[in-house]
């Protein structure tokens, strides 16, 4: 079960059929104390770098890609009464959005966690 | 006789100027409560005769509930309201380098001409014979502002800048669909002010962003590259958001009307040009005016403003209604599209009811008159003098990313402070136990932690030198590893940093009966 | 010049801290086809001069206080309590900037809540913005968002709407979707039902209506909601809202009003103040400023801007709306007003204002061939004339009565609103003034 990342700073993690999509410590940093989470609907398709869901913090607001193809299968409805998970565990219990791969083979071209560390120091 | 009741010539204790108090007042610094906390319902600070109805011609429509208001007793109100105004900073009480605002003295006779009774107490849709001097007063403010300009119209009705953004980019939107075509996408540069994407968004285009050289203006090239037949046109500042002056304008006019596209120019920081450069030598279609920045009606606190759009020949046809025009009769508005119609104008629409902000158009007028071409002329070198100024007695200990001259406002990023933990945001709090309104911060966002200041014409040398010595200190400061003063400042605001992250995560926006 | 500080010693010095030789060198980007620029204006004048020129244009308008005034639709002329003006005079209030930095703006933080709160309360709502432009873009940005919210796009505008709010939302909204009018029906509630369908995001109502008209929106509510639709309620006389049902009460999903009748002058059409509330589950579709409780890091009460991710300078493109200015004096005269007046106060003024007008209206349709059109109304209501309308106001004008609005000034091509004249009454309208319009428009129709 490999992590992957993208360069818009969201982690997809594949389980079986399901991949867990959130945004990573980096980008919950920069964006700061998170106030809102907008999440996807359960059925919803997206095509890889769609618009799937927004994370707002007090200063700004970042979009959220979908990484790759798929259906939406489970939104996470903890964050909505808890926007401050994203803070404490953002790779971890603060998931965003779980879906189903359009194409589970597509992962491996996304970055993997030493592609993506050394993508974050170069920015 | 002598006074044998004697009293004490000095002090007799000293009690920490910090210690608390019981009122929790801490001597003319008051706190207030809400008014739903100190109003009672039953109380009226207004003497109104108690007129029984005893048959409503109301439909069955009368309320059945009570609103749950709280009144006040006019001394109340009237304490309420001095005290609340007491925790405020403003203009008038201290410097307010508010980089993008023009923060400018609000001249009193401005305020007093707005409440002659033949400009305040005038309805809008009283018969145009009675309100002649009122059309007379917009007729001359539209000839100065297209006069000052060098465009031959302008739209008197959008409400502020970012409405009249909407209106430049709307007349833009007519002007294509006029000549039968659709084209999708705004260019804007990466350093714009929000309201810029927002409004060519709101008018159904797309937003495509250029950026900056290494010398903060748009990049030719990038713009050449962009420009295509589906661009609409460009919305530029000038002097851009960074406060330097576009110098490619003319170059850049040319390239978007070669491609069949418009040129809105953001006019926020006309006030660095008033009297000097007519924006329409520089090849404009459309340029939104803040009356509320450049011409000196007051900021109340975020509003109102006023914000009247010059159009170019090729844009002046989709002025939205209503038209001002004169003819034997006298003056007259036109608020019929096919009346404008008939004029040989292709109004756009309406930007809002009636004929526009009246109030702020006395005010302005009031201020063009007073200063005069060359009063206007000399604001506008005064503006970019003191900001240049202030850049050259702080570049050496700040970090400027522009090199300068710069126009009226002074840009410093945040790299200055790399080696210590201080941050923009400290340095504004900062400010604030030091007398000042901060500069604006973080904003253009294509400088890290940006600090813009513009002081604007209306501050004396003194009060320069004052606040360059000032942040000469706090940087000095902040360089030496200074922190604690920082980070809990301000201290002696009215309030100390406010937590805005549980304001969002828990909004309460409204006051609650327990 | 009198509000320049600097002098000639002044700038010398500066040139020579900046190293420049003279100011065109600050300059020195301007192109050259754009230099040398030349302006037709007169040079600068005292204050004594300026206040003879503007003098004179003010002496060529008739004051409404002047003379026995009755126009409404959308501006009503109401008494103003001194102590407004004198508090918004304050160099606090009048020159301070948007509350960005929070701590040094808890006056205008507060005061914003307080209206948020009174706005709230008045229109039966659940959350109110920190005031809109004014009451007809306050309506654009209504449809606007309730395009939003239910995902279509199509508003029904009600026929009774201000014709200016209809255009303004035609223009602002216009874009985004397909406006529907229905035909204007003076005196009679329409029948929206035929109107709605599956594509229909909002219905918008104005009550009291532009012909004065009292609306209960209930019924609208059920059918525009039967429809999956929201109904925006429209409120352009704030007044009435201290005597007639709210319109929260009345079913509606989203209020815009116009503030102008507390605490704000008629000025001519502005300065005004849009109020803009809705239910809270819609929040974060609301446009506009928002101030929000919180504590300070002492932990003591104080008020910030809040939830500004919805706004221009973060969401750019993607923002609810591209405000960025609000009209937060004349909002402050608003509540400043409202305050004075507490539950008790508007009541009363609700009362007198309902009083003076049906007392008007029956002194008018007293007159022979006079026909009151609106059966229930709040201040206002619209009389149908045995000639045209134009012809007789212009005529009570000469009089020296400024006697209502005519229809046909807002309805430019209904031929059948040609004798229809709009009146409205409020507490400044005086037994004399009544008894003057009565006998003027005797005369006129004799």
């Amino acid at each position: 079960m490999e992590t992957r990342f993208t360069q818009s700073h969201e982690w997809i993690r594949l389980d079986g059929e399901i991949a867990t999509v959130g945004i990573t410590t980096y980008a919950a940093e920069q964006l700061g104390d998170v106030v809102f989470v907008e999440l996807p609907e359960p059925g919803k398709t997206f095509a890889a770098g769609a618009q799937a869901a927004v994370v707002e913090s007090v200063k700004a607001a970042s979009e959220i890609y979908a990484p790759l193809s798929g259906e939406v299968t489970q939104a996470n409805g903890a964050l909505a009464g808890d926007p401050a998970k994203v803070n404490v565990d953002p790779e971890g219990e603060a998931w965003f959005f779980k879906m189903k791969l359009k194409d589970g083979g597509a992962l491996s071209k996304l970055m993997t966690k030493d592609q993506y560390t050394a993508f974050v120091k170069g920015a | 006789m002598m006074n044998a009741q004697g009293r004490p010539t000095s002090g007799e204790a000293v009690i920490a100027a910090d210690a608390p108090t019981t009122s929790g007042h801490r001597g003319l610094d008051h706190e207030e409560k809400l008014i739903f906390e100190i109003g009672r319902s039953h109380v009226t600070g207004v003497d109104l005769p108690d007129v029984a109805l005893d048959e409503f011609r109301l439909g069955g429509l009368a309320r059945k509930h009570a609103i749950g208001l709280a009144g006040l007793s006019e001394p109340e109100a009237v304490r309420h309201y001095v005290r609340l105004s007491q925790r405020n900073a403003s203009i008038d009480a201290s410097f307010y380098p508010l980089g993008s605002c023009t923060m400018k003295h609000n001249p009193r006779l401005n305020e007093k001409m707005a409440r002659l009774p033949g400009f305040a107490d005038i309805h809008p849709l009283q018969p145009q014979k009675t309100v002649q001097g009122a059309l007379a007063l917009i007729a001359e403010l539209a000839r100065w502002l297209k006069e000052l300009t060098g465009m031959p119209a302008v739209a008197m009705t959008p409400k502020a800048g970012a409405h009249g953004e909407l209106c430049g980019i709307l007349a833009i939107r007519a002007a294509l669909e006029a000549r039968g075509e659709r084209r999708t996408r705004i260019l804007v540069p990466e350093s714009a002010h929000g309201t810029n994407p927002a409004t060519a968004a709101l008018c159904g285009f797309g937003v495509a962003s250029i950026k900056a050289n290494d010398d903060g203006r748009v990049d030719l090239a990038a713009l050449e590259a962009a420009i295509g037949p589906d661009v609409a046109g460009l919305m530029l500042t000038n002097p851009n958001t960074c406060g330097l002056f576009e110098r490619d304008m003319i170059a850049i006019a040319d390239m978007l009307h070669r491609a069949g596209a418009y040129f809105y120019c953001d006019g926020a920081n006309f006030n660095a040009i008033v009297g000097r450069v007519k924006p329409g030598a520089l090849g404009i279609d459309a340029m939104h005016i803040n009356l509320h920045k450049t011409f000196s009606t007051p900021h109340g606190g975020g509003g109102p403003g006023a914000g009247p759009v010059v159009f170019s020949e090729r844009l002046a046809p989709y002025a939205p209604l209503p038209l001002l025009v004169e003819d034997a009769g006298g003056f007259r508005l036109i608020e019929d599209m096919e009346e404008a119609h008939g004029q040989g104008a292709q109004p756009l629409g309406r930007m809002c009811a009636f004929h526009g902000q009246m109030g702020m158009f006395v005010r302005a007028l009031t201020y063009m008159l007073s200063h005069g071409a060359d009063g206007l002329r000399q604001a506008a070198e005064d503006a970019v003098l003191s900001a240049n100024y202030i850049l050259a007695s702080l570049k050496d200990v700040m970090s400027a990313p522009y090199e300068g001259p710069c126009m009226h406002e002074a840009l410093f990023d945040d790299a200055f402070l790399k080696d210590s933990d201080i941050t923009t945001l400290d340095i504004a709090k900062r400010l604030i136990d030091e007398g000042f309104h901060p500069m604006t911060v973080y904003f253009p966002l294509v400088v890290h932690g940006a600090m813009l200041i513009e002081p604007t014409e209306t501050e004396s040398k003194a009060t320069l030198d004052e606040f360059i010595a000032v942040m000469r200190a706090i940087v000095a400061e902040a360089k030496a590893g200074g922190v604690d003063r920082f980070k809990a400042a301000p201290q002696l605001a009215p309030r100390m940093r406010l937590d805005e992250t549980k304001a969002a995560r828990q909004p309460v926006l409204r006051w609650k009966p327990a | 010049m009198r509000y320049l500080p600097l002098t000639r010693d002044d700038r010398s010095a500066m040139l020579a801290k900046i190293g420049a030789a003279g100011i065109g060198d600050l300059f020195r980007d301007v192109p050259a086809a754009a230099r040398g620029a030349t302006f037709d204006l007169p040079p600068h004048a005292g204050e004594m001069e300026v206040e003879r020129m503007l003098s004179g244009l003010a002496s060529r308008n008739v004051a409404a206080g002047s003379i026995p005034f009755f126009c409404g639709a959308g501006a009503y002329r109401h008494h103003v309590p001194a102590s407004v003006d004198a508090l918004i005079q304050r160099s606090e209030f009048l020159t301070s900037y948007t509350p960005y930095q929070p701590e040094i703006a808890q006056g205008t933080l507060q005061v914003l809540f307080e209206f948020q709160t009174q706005v709230a309360l008045i229109t039966g709502m659940e959350v109110a913005n920190a005031s809109m432009y004014d009451g007809s873009t306050a309506t654009a940005e209504a449809v606007l968002m309730a395009h939003r919210l239910t995902g279509r796009n199509r508003a029904v505008l009600s026929g009774s709407l201000h014709p200016h709010y209809v255009e303004t939302v035609r223009t602002m909204a216009g874009l985004a979707g397909d406006i529907v009018i229905a035909p204007p029906a003076p005196g009679r509630a329409e029948d929206f039902a035929g109107l709605l369908d599956a594509d229909t995001s909002c219905v918008v109502v104005q009550n009291p209506d532009v012909f004065g008209l009292l609306r209960d929106l209930a019924p609208i509510a059920e059918a525009a909601h039967a429809k999956g639709a929201l109904l925006i309620a429209v409120v352009t006389e704030a007044v009435s809202l201290g005597l007639i049902e709210s319109p929260g009460a009345m079913g509606a999903d989203i209020v815009a009003g116009e503030g102008q009748s507390l605490g704000n002058g008629l000025n001519f059409g502005g300065p005004y103040v849009g109020l803009f509330a809705a239910r809270e589950k819609y929040l974060r579709q609301m446009p506009g400023r928002l101030a929000g409780q919180t504590v300070d890091a002492a932990g003591r009460r104080g008020f910030v801007l809040t939830l500004s991710a919805r706004e221009q300078h973060i969401r750019r493109e993607k923002a609810t709306s591209n405000i960025c200015t609000n009209s937060g004096l004349c909002a402050l005269a608003f509540s400043i007003h409202l305050s004075l007046l507490g539950e008790t106060g508007l009541n009363r003024l609700a009362r007198l204002n309902h009083a003076r007008a049906r007392q008007l209206a029956d002194r008018l349709s007293a007159v022979k061939g006079v026909e009151l059109v609106t059966p229930a109304f709040f201040n206002e209501f619209t009389l149908k004339l045995p000639k045209p309308a134009s012809f007789v106001a212009d005529a009570l004008a000469d009089k020296g009565v400024i006697a209502g609005v005519r229809a046909s000034r807002l309805y430019p091509h209904e031929p059948r609103l040609d004798d229809h004249l709009i009146v409205a009454a409020t507490e400044t309208n005086t037994d004399a003034d009544i008894d003057i319009y009565a006998a003027a428009l005797r005369e006129v129709l004799a």
